[in-house]
């Protein structure tokens, strides 16, 4: 996970600084007189509605954001507004440290053909153009030659595993198959950026899974810089290095997965912590003693990334404390039964334990 | 269901007032020609005389110019308007005799580029005719590389046949007028769509006059169109350019509305500029639509064969005009089948080519990627030695192998005129005993009704049904529909053609209700019906005339029983989208509540088909009109019977335009009505759209 340190060494690649999106016909002037303090009943009274409501994000190089929240609650007009889908109210958004706002049509279009990437939830593939077509539409938008950005396009079809179906039509297709190829499309020039717009809401609860984990997979091993929008709690603990959770406009918390779950900044956000299962959640690294080098380890070692269930019968099997480590087989900390225990029978006392 | 009942209840009180103030009207008003309730007085009957003498100006009189006159050698003065006019009729008649010279040879292309005395000079500067064979090889080979063998197989029939049966010259006449009026017209629906997609205030400006414009009957636009352009096959085209615009723009602007947000966010993301959003991303997301247009431009180009032919297209329409006058019958059938034919395969052949697709990844050599261009060129040395040998076979001075005239074709008029004199000797009596008897005991009662009733009384019902179904406003929009009518001179005309298109839509909902109902009960006969209705509606109108006439010879009834067969076809059509759109879980829960099939019909598959099934009686009615006023070609005395009287008056143009516009705005009212109602109905029922 790219770390707190990072923050400070690298610039972030999206920074949003107190951006307001609100709909309405005076919604500039509005918002001028509110002097950025927004009531949406008050805004929804002159006839404006209030989409985004003073959110700030930075988003660091490789990093998985994962924007949460109900419908309504402004999470793909935010994106929409990062993207310049939709044209921002008030507020700062940087790309690369570029003034996003500030560009012109050509730098906008430029930057969306070289650096951005965006999956949409109704997969948005055109219906007249098959797999490959589809796939290959930026790159041809691009100016890149036929010949070119078919094979380019087709390397992509072999990366999402739809080799056999690269001149099928998308409704010849299976929801989980046209994701893949939204996704394959939004990939295919190679962007630094990737946005995806609840790209697995559409989905069977089965293939949403299969899409996440292959969703994983493709990140592992592409390391793109991530927005990700979704309304399913479970999904953004599932994929997210950290967490944005917005209600009404606003960013209730922002956080990591392990830091939302433990501690919930507010009511709401609590509600959707309150049925988490922590143990199929939290990674090991969240709940372990830190390490004060005296301890008698047993034979087992666990790696920090782990989620807790995927180990816990490992470590109750083991009577000695068992040692975390690191990707570099440092020893970064240990485990004891006992704490599983408290972890997956005694619930609110492992909240209090944690970090 | 019950609570929705209720609710009908005070509109169902208004309606019983508004009928029996109807009713009373039709009691007190006394026929009397001084008297406004019972007529209004003709005020706007100048106006048609305003009309020519308008057109006459802009024509003769507004904004002169200097044109040089090569002929003359001199300057000469002339309108501008009618400069450019004629300028246009020039550039679209050049066209249409390109494409024919190509297909049936001519000599007018090369004197377009020299002038008649290089003709006279050259006598052998004649463009010679393609031989049939290899324009049906070229349609077949078409077919093919467009789709496969099913599309190059009816391609190359369907030209075989009209070839062998003798009217090629008349079917590629019709061919080049359609080849240069569909994509004028399929273009300008493009512009016109995308442009009023792009502002609103040119869509607003547009749609009423797309609304009048698709429900003014053909003929009213002929007599302008003479006016403005003469006499000719550029005439006829530009008149079937005029009316199968306003349907092509509508679609491609239904089309781009529908396209979703997020494939257009998508087209962006991509890094798109506006024209790659444009012609990339929009018209072809919008192609299902922008289809459906070209096809709906193709089928009015036909249809318009006929009607094109009043003010001088030669072709296909032409001759079945002239049949159908000397009641040839077996003729008419033949070339009515003709123009069916090529509706039929350039549909056909469009939708393949829009739907046709690219394989990158084939690795091919110089004869494989030109392979189509080959093979032509094989077909065409073929047909031409074929066409020189025929020139030695065939002693009688007709080369079968490069064209088959007229008379010399296989023909089955002898056959049909045979059966048609069987029926007329067999079943004339019969027949004719129906006829009266329907005339006696329904029509001219009908029609008595119609025309007793007292202009205020009209008023009254239909503005009173304007007002319960649509407020104040719909009533004011009925009513200035109707006030334009009664103003003129022909409102009794009028009212008999609203007794015409009722008599026929009712016995077309009717039959439409009952066989799209039972077909609906089951999925293979609905797509069959389905079928059925999207071949019958590629027949042009004036096909439907054929067999009544031949049944019932010249009468009203013929008229009507085309008219109602006519419209049948939406009547049929939208009762069946309409019980099939019924959701299946409405229906399942009416059969685990245990109805009969009976019960299911009348309780639950018609009330909520019922919307869907009014839109098809708006369809029906506008069909029916334009069939009343093709009917009277053949002899009633409604509109369109001063419709045609007006195509042959020079002066015509203002009363051809009113009564266009007359018909038009009874097809209005009625639109008004039922697309209000069944929008509130949707949207009641919870199925927006």
């Amino acid at each position: 996970m790219p770390s707190q340190n990072a923050t400070t060494q690298n610039e972030p690649v999206v920074k949003c600084s107190s951006v307001y999106k609100i709909f309405g016909k005076n919604a500039q002037k509005m918002l001028r007189e509110s002097n950025g303090k927004v009531d949406a009943n008050e805004f929804q009274k002159a006839g404006c509605v209030v989409g985004v409501n003073d959110a700030s994000i930075e988003v660091y190089k490789g990093e998985m954001l994962v924007i949460m929240g109900l419908s309504g609650s402004g999470k793909s007009t935010l994106l929409r507004c990062i993207s310049r889908l939709t044209e921002t109210t008030s507020g700062d958004i940087h790309i690369d440290g570029k003034d996003l706002l500030a560009m012109n049509r050509k730098q906008l279009i430029d930057l969306r053909r070289n650096k951005m990437g965006m999956v949409f939830q109704s997969f948005a593939l055109l219906p007249h153009k098959t797999v490959l077509e589809n796939i290959a539409f930026p790159l041809q938008i691009k100016g890149i030659n036929t010949s070119d950005s078919m094979k380019r396009a087709m390397d992509m079809v072999d990366l999402v595993s739809l080799g056999g179906r690269e001149n099928y039509f998308p409704r010849q297709l299976s929801g989980g198959q046209q994701q893949r190829v939204g996704i394959a499309r939004s990939l295919a020039v190679e962007p630094d950026i990737w946005f995806l717009d609840e790209p697995f809401s559409a989905l069977d609860p089965l293939i949403r899974k299969e899409m996440q984990d292959e969703f994983l997979r493709l990140q592992d091993v592409l390391h793109k810089t991530i927005l990700f929008v979704t309304h399913d709690f479970a999904e953004a603990l599932r994929l997210a290095d950290r967490i944005a959770i917005m209600k009404d406009g606003v960013i209730e918390q922002l956080d990591t997965p392990a830091n939302i779950v433990l501690n919930p900044a507010t009511d709401y956000v609590r509600k959707f912590t309150e049925e988490v299962p922590r143990e199929k959640v939290l990674k090991i690294k969240s709940v372990m003693d830190s390490n004060d080098g005296t301890e008698d380890f047993s034979d087992l070692t666990i790696s920090q990334d782990a989620i807790i269930e995927t180990v816990a019968e490992a470590i109750l099997s083991e009577t000695k404390r068992v040692p975390v480590v690191d990707t570099e087989h440092n020893i970064v900390g240990s485990v004891h039964s006992s704490k599983m225990i408290q972890i997956l029978f005694g619930k609110s006392k492992a909240a209090e334990t944690g970090n | 269901m019950g609570t929705n009942i209720y609710e009908k209840h005070p509109k169902l009180a208004q309606f019983g007032i508004l009928l029996v103030g109807f009713f009373l009207l039709i009691i007190l008003v006394s026929p009397s020609d001084t008297n406004v309730l019972w007529r209004l007085p003709p005020l706007l009957a100048p106006l048609p005389g305003m009309i020519n003498d308008l057109a006459e100006n802009l024509m003769f009189n507004w904004f002169p110019v200097q044109v040089y006159d090569p002929d003359l050698d001199d300057y000469e003065q002339t309108a501008l308007l009618r400069e450019l006019t004629r300028g246009f009729s020039r550039g679209v008649l050049f066209l249409i005799e390109l494409i024919r010279e190509v297909l049936i040879g001519g000599v007018k292309t090369i004197v377009a580029f020299t002038g008649w005395e290089y003709i006279r000079e050259n006598p052998w500067a004649i463009w010679p005719a393609l031989p049939w064979t290899v324009v049906v090889g070229g349609a077949a080979l078409l077919g093919y590389a467009l789709r496969g063998v099913g599309l190059a197989l009816l391609a190359g029939i369907s030209l075989s046949y009209i070839s062998i049966f003798g009217q090629w010259e008349p079917a590629m006449e019709t061919l080049s007028f359609v080849l240069v009026a569909a994509p004028i017209s399929i273009l300008l629906g493009l512009l016109f769509g995308i442009w009023s997609f792009k502002s609103r205030t040119v869509e607003a400006v547009l749609m009423p006059l797309l609304n009048i414009a698709q429900t003014m009957p053909h003929f009213s636009y002929l007599v302008p169109v003479t006016v403005f352009f003469g006499v000719g096959d550029h005439a006829g085209a530009i008149a079937t350019i005029i009316f199968a615009t306003p349907p092509m723009i509508r679609l491609t602007l239904l089309g781009l509305k529908k396209v979703p947000v997020e494939v257009v966010e998508a087209g962006m993301m991509s890094g798109s500029n506006d024209r790659q959003i444009l012609l990339n991303v929009l018209v072809p997301t919008a192609r299902h639509d922008i289809l459906i247009g070209v096809n709906q431009v193709i089928m009015q180009c036909l249809a318009m064969a006929v009607i094109a032919s009043f003010i001088g297209a030669k072709g296909l329409g032409f001759n079945l005009l002239l049949a159908l006058n000397g009641l040839r019958i077996g003729q008419a059938l033949e070339l009515g089948i003709c123009i069916v034919l090529i509706a039929v395969v350039l549909d056909r052949l469009s939708l393949a080519w829009a739907n046709k697709q690219t394989d990158y990844f084939a690795d091919l050599n110089f004869v494989e990627k030109h392979r189509f261009g080959l093979i032509f060129l094989v077909i065409f040395v073929v047909g031409v030695v074929l066409a020189f040998l025929g020139g030695m076979i065939f002693k009688d001075g007709i080369n079968y192998f490069y064209f088959i005239p007229h008379n010399k074709g296989i023909t089955t008029e002898y056959i049909w005129q045979s059966g048609v004199d069987w029926m007329v000797d067999n079943w004339y009596a019969g027949l004719q005993g129906f006829n009266r008897g329907l005339i006696i005991n329904v029509l001219q009662p009908m029609k008595r009704a119609f025309l007793s009733m007292p202009v205020s009384a009209t008023f009254l019902l239909v503005m009173g049904v304007g007002y319960i179904i649509g407020g104040t406003r719909s009533a004011l929009i009925v009513g200035g529909f109707l006030l334009f009518i009664a103003l003129t001179e022909w409102w009794d005309r009028a009212l008999i053609t609203a007794y015409m298109t009722t008599f026929s839509v009712i016995v077309a909902m009717i039959i439409g209700l009952t066989i799209g109902s039972l077909c609906a009960q089951n999925s293979f006969a609905s797509k069959t019906i389905l079928l059925v209705c999207d071949t019958f509606q590629t027949f042009p109108s004036f096909i439907y005339l054929i067999p009544v006439i031949m049944l019932f010879g010249v009468t009203d009834t013929s008229v009507l029983i085309a008219v109602i067969i006519y419209a049948s076809i939406p009547a049929i059509r939208y009762t069946v989208e309409g019980i099939r759109k019924v959701p299946p879980h409405l229906r399942e829960a009416g059969l685990m509540s245990g109805v009969t099939p009976l019960q299911r019909w009348i309780k639950i598959d018609l009330p909520l088909a019922f919307p869907h099934i009014m839109l098809g009686v708006n369809q029906t009615v506008i069909f029916a009109l334009f069939m009343v006023i093709i009917g009277a070609m053949i002899g009633t005395d409604d509109l369109g019977q001063l419709i045609l009287k007006a195509l042959s008056d020079k002066q015509g143009i203002g009363n051809g335009l009113m009564l266009g516009l007359c018909v038009a705005f009874i097809g209005l009212v009625v639109d008004h009505l039922i697309n209000t109602w069944a929008a509130q109905r949707k949207a009641a029922l919870g199925f927006g759209e």
